[in-house]
């Protein structure tokens, strides 16, 4: 009986003792950030919680969808989120996004012209531009001997067993409409039955659908091929030296990311400190030693050194950029059928 | 009794590599020199050290041992005083709450975690509607709203506890001798003392038990708390984002250390036994308890 | 005195807001539309579902019959262990349960990889080597991750203890002066097996396939690591519908109901098929 009691005692003291520290951490200033995996420098929260005072709560998320998926199922709490381009306009046209204070944001100068008003936030009212890139093939050298030029090369029998793909509805479609020579933008739903009877194919000759685990299966040789984005391919080519990256000739998708804020957010100035601090410069630079994505942050890239600004992986030149097609946001019939082919191709 | 035979022990022998080959690697590879998890490149004890300086597994070991010990002592509380509530209904009653409380024991996690997590989200929708049309009568700004969070996954785990801490509860009760309680309130005790000083004794075995049963079931849980604790990662969590490109070796060095540490507590706990059970010249085979209680 | 039953009503109320009215949930966005109106939608496409739905219940199957085949055996063999090794056994049983399951299960993908644990001891053994020259073929490796088989195994792998605890239990509890007076009546150790052991460990082998079968038919994770995502299961499909790539909870939430009505129709039919047996092994 006594030990029962003393038992109980010494949880419930546990747990207030647990509580206050909890109570403590509360009348802190945080921020919560909702990133994609792989996409930050985490070391710099410690430096802006030393120059504001707020303490970053930082989650990551997989995909664009899935990030669409959290905050439409509502019930959360974030403050700064990175979505890509075409779902920042969806995310607007839904009335999902706070309009942001750039008085608060002077860093906002920094950015390069070329990345301002962009199509998807056409005022730019919401967003705040974060990385841009483009999506191609990773391959192992030692694992395949052709040289890999083409999109058709992730739907090659010769390849079986060997292939990955995306694991989110838009980029997976891209793939096989870029081989079909479609738009990535087609809302015309027999092109897009085309490109899904092609993943259907290419089903069976795949390893696996895949976001970050990519990185796993690539640099372990466990996987030869798969379609990815270039800051994450750099990555991934620093620890596995036979790997190559290559754009296909068909063309592929530039993105950017941009940094906006949910509706509703509850730190909102919070939020915009953190918007503002990733555009200085030093920070800029600083985080793109880490993730390798090209930043848009003008004053950042004139600071880099002539190699780096000459990585056509992260800073392609014309005649690439020439063949890129941006995603727009679809009108809401074809997003449902998007998603009705996902659930169906992947059951 | 016969001695099992060569087929027993040989199934006994490949059920347990079978069971341990896992655990083995990841103990294995949490000294592995490099990140790789199948490539043995030489010995180190660096990500033990790691292990602590890593913010993100600290503070989601930190969410999981707190929601697990609270959900845990507020279960056993809460879920005897219902047993005792329960043991005394009418039998039709009695049933009837029985089938209540053995829902979240039989549904499929997934579901207990989709069902709350849209029970919360649509609180938390109706209750940020009401705070702004008061605001709007009031003139002042009023927010009755909550998001998913701490509170949300301590309220999930106490629900999917209280269930396990009855079905351990109630068959002590009904071992109990009836007449107890009357006769020792005949002999001067109120209904409290008697309670207290009679009963818990008597059924404690079962609290214990249920109390063991309710925090391992928080600990492991990864699929309820996924859909209902927002923002806030417990440990499982933190396990489930990493698998999603590549688990760092400091998770296997940390589940090495809670592999010891449940080792050497079973170990203790085994060694007392027992010697208390030669004293007592008695073999019961106590279940340890440490199971997820048979579904009825 | 009598109305000691009060002590239950903070509970009830508890379980009905907390685990009844989710429920009702559930059924009400099953049968509604993401505009808020009532429809069947959500049911009318669920024939193209129709492979997940079969191919889980086929390996939630198979993996609860292996389990069954795995675990009565061992938990006839423990029983007839010493109560000191017993306890230990049983020990050693539950003690990996107290590793994440999700690291347990992504241990198994380190051991079941192209290039993983396996496959590099049979090429470090030249197995592979000896393979090729006899056969002339020319396989670097055995492919396992990815594929059902690989899922059955994390399934098996996880649950095998379900299955193990409950009947272990029971066997156990088994009176010895039943067997030995069948013996002194003359039965064989068959017939005692098929006539008493048996039949009274029915209702551990009951809660042990229950226990087994629901998680392994709703789990999301084990599809997820081990069979790479190209054969997904209900769980993979709910999850995909609420926090993953399709967003659409109402689809979801009827995918859930039907998920849940399947789950309780099989427990139905078990009890009903359990509860014949102990009448015919009374009579």
């Amino acid at each position: 009986m006594k030990r029962l009691v003393s038992l109980v005692l010494v949880l419930a003291l546990t747990a207030a003792v647990l509580l206050s520290g909890c109570a403590k951490k509360q009348e802190q200033k945080v921020v919560n950030v909702y990133n994609w995996g792989e996409n930050i420098d985490e070391s710099i929260f410690k430096i802006f919680e030393k120059q504001t005072g707020i303490k970053v709560n930082y989650t990551t998320y997989e995909s664009n969808e899935q990030l669409y998926a959290v905050l439409k199922m509502g019930g959360t709490n974030y403050d700064v989120i990175i979505p890509s381009d075409y779902m920042i306009s969806r995310l607007i046209e839904e009335g999902m996004l706070e309009k942001l204070d750039f008085n608060n944001i002077p860093n906002f100068d920094n950015i390069d012209e070329r990345y301002k008003n962009l199509e998807y936030d056409p005022a730019n009212e919401y967003s705040v531009p974060y990385t841009w890139g483009v999506v191609g093939l990773i391959y192992n050298t030692s694992m395949i001997d052709d040289e890999i030029t083409s999109w058709g090369a992730l739907f090659d029998p010769k390849y079986s067993g060997q292939i990955l793909q995306f694991d989110n509805s838009r980029d997976a479609m891209a793939t096989a409409l870029f081989h079909l020579g479609y738009s990535v933008n087609t809302t015309d739903e027999a092109e897009l039955n085309e490109a899904y009877e092609l993943l259907v194919q290419q089903k069976t000759i795949l390893q696996g659908y895949v976001m970050d685990q990519i990185y796993d299966k690539l640099e372990g040789g466990e996987a030869a091929i798969g379609p990815y984005y270039a800051g994450d391919a750099l990555l991934m080519m620093e620890n596995n030296p036979d790997l190559a990256f290559v754009v296909p000739e068909e063309g592929t998708n530039l993105f950017v990311d941009a940094m906006c804020i949910p509706k509703g957010a509850v730190n909102k100035e919070n939020a915009e400190l953190f918007i503002n601090f990733m555009c200085d410069t030093d920070i800029a630079l600083k985080n793109m030693a880490v993730t390798c994505y090209a930043t848009p942050v003008r004053t950042a890239y004139e600071a880099l050194d002539e190699e780096t600004r000459s990585n056509e992986i992260m800073f392609p030149k014309d005649d690439v950029l020439n063949r890129c097609q941006i995603y727009k946001n679809l009108p809401q019939e074809t997003l449902n059928l998007y998603d009705q082919l996902w659930v169906k191709l992947k059951s | 009794m016969k001695k099992p035979s060569i087929f027993g022990r040989l199934l006994m022998a490949l059920v347990f590599i079978f069971l341990y080959a896992p655990i083995a690697v990841l103990i294995v590879f949490s000294f592995n020199s490099s990140k790789s998890r199948t490539v043995w490149t030489g010995f180190t004890f660096d990500w033990y050290l790691k292990l602590f300086q890593d913010t993100t597994i600290m503070n989601s070991l930190y969410v999981t041992l707190l929601v697990s010990l609270l959900a845990a002592v507020i279960a056993t509380v809460a879920g005897t005083i219902a047993a005792v509530g329960i043991y005394n209904m009418k039998r039709s009653h009695r049933n009837a709450v029985l089938a209540l409380n053995n829902i979240p024991v039989i549904n499929a996690d997934i579901i207990t975690g989709v069902s709350m997590s849209l029970l919360f989200i649509s609180a938390a929708s109706v209750l940020a509607k009401l705070s702004l049309a008061f605001s709007q009568l009031l003139g002042v700004n009023i927010n009755l709203s909550f998001s998913l969070g701490f509170g949300t996954l301590l309220i999930a785990h106490i629900t999917f506890n209280v269930p396990y801490v009855i079905l351990s509860v109630l068959p002590k009760l009904r071992q109990l001798d009836n007449n107890l309680f009357e006769a020792a309130q005949d002999l001067g005790a109120t209904w409290w003392q008697a309670f207290y000083k009679v009963i818990i004794p008597e059924i404690r075995p079962g609290i214990v038990n249920g109390l063991i049963i309710a925090f391992t079931m928080s600990i492991d849980d990864f699929v309820i708390s996924y859909f209902t604790a927002g923002r806030v990662q417990t440990l499982s969590m933190t396990i489930y984002a990493m698998t999603k490109k590549r688990i760092t070796p400091e998770i296997n060095a940390l589940s090495t250390l809670l592999f010891t540490a449940v080792l050497l507590m079973l170990i203790i706990i085994n060694i007392r036994q027992a010697s208390q059970e030669k004293k007592l010249r008695k073999t019961r085979i106590r279940s340890t308890g440490i199971i997820k209680y048979s579904k009825i | 005195m009598r109305r000691r039953y009060i002590a239950a009503i903070p509970h009830v109320v508890w379980m009905a807001v907390f685990v009844v009215v989710p429920l009702i949930l559930v059924v009400f966005y099953a049968f509604t539309s993401a505009t808020g109106g009532l429809t069947l939608e959500n049911f009318r496409n669920m024939g193209s579902y129709m492979s997940v739905f079969a191919r889980s219940l086929w390996l939630a199957f198979l993996a609860t019959i292996i389990c069954l085949l795995i675990g009565y055996p061992l938990s006839y063999v423990l029983s007839k262990e010493g109560p000191g090794m017993q306890r230990i056994f049983i020990m050693l049983i539950m003690l990996p349960m107290w590793i994440n399951f999700l690291l347990r299960t992504y241990a198994w993908m380190s051991i079941l990889e192209n290039t993983g644990l396996i496959n590099r001891l049979l090429t470090s053994l030249g197995i592979f080597d000896l393979i090729n020259r006899i056969f002339n073929t020319n396989i670097t490796y055995i492919p396992m991750i990815n594929t059902q088989g690989a899922v059955v195994l994390g399934m098996v792998y996880n649950y095998l203890p379900f299955m193990v605890l409950p009947i272990y239990s029971v066997i156990v509890k088994i009176d010895s002066s039943l067997i030995e007076a069948a013996q002194d009546l003359g039965a064989g150790s068959m017939t005692v097996f098929k006539r008493i052991i048996f039949p009274l460990s029915l209702p551990g082998v009951l809660s042990g396939i229950t226990m087994v079968f629901v998680p392994a038919v709703s789990t999301f994770i084990i599809s997820k690591l081990l069979g790479g995502g190209t054969s997904i299961l209900l769980g993979d499909l709910i999850e995909m519908q609420f926090l993953g790539n399709a967003y659409n909870p109402h689809l979801g939430s009827a995918i859930s109901l039907i998920m849940m009505i399947i789950i309780m129709i099989c427990m139905f039919v078990m009890n009903r098929f359990g509860e014949g047996e102990e009448q015919a092994v009374i009579m």
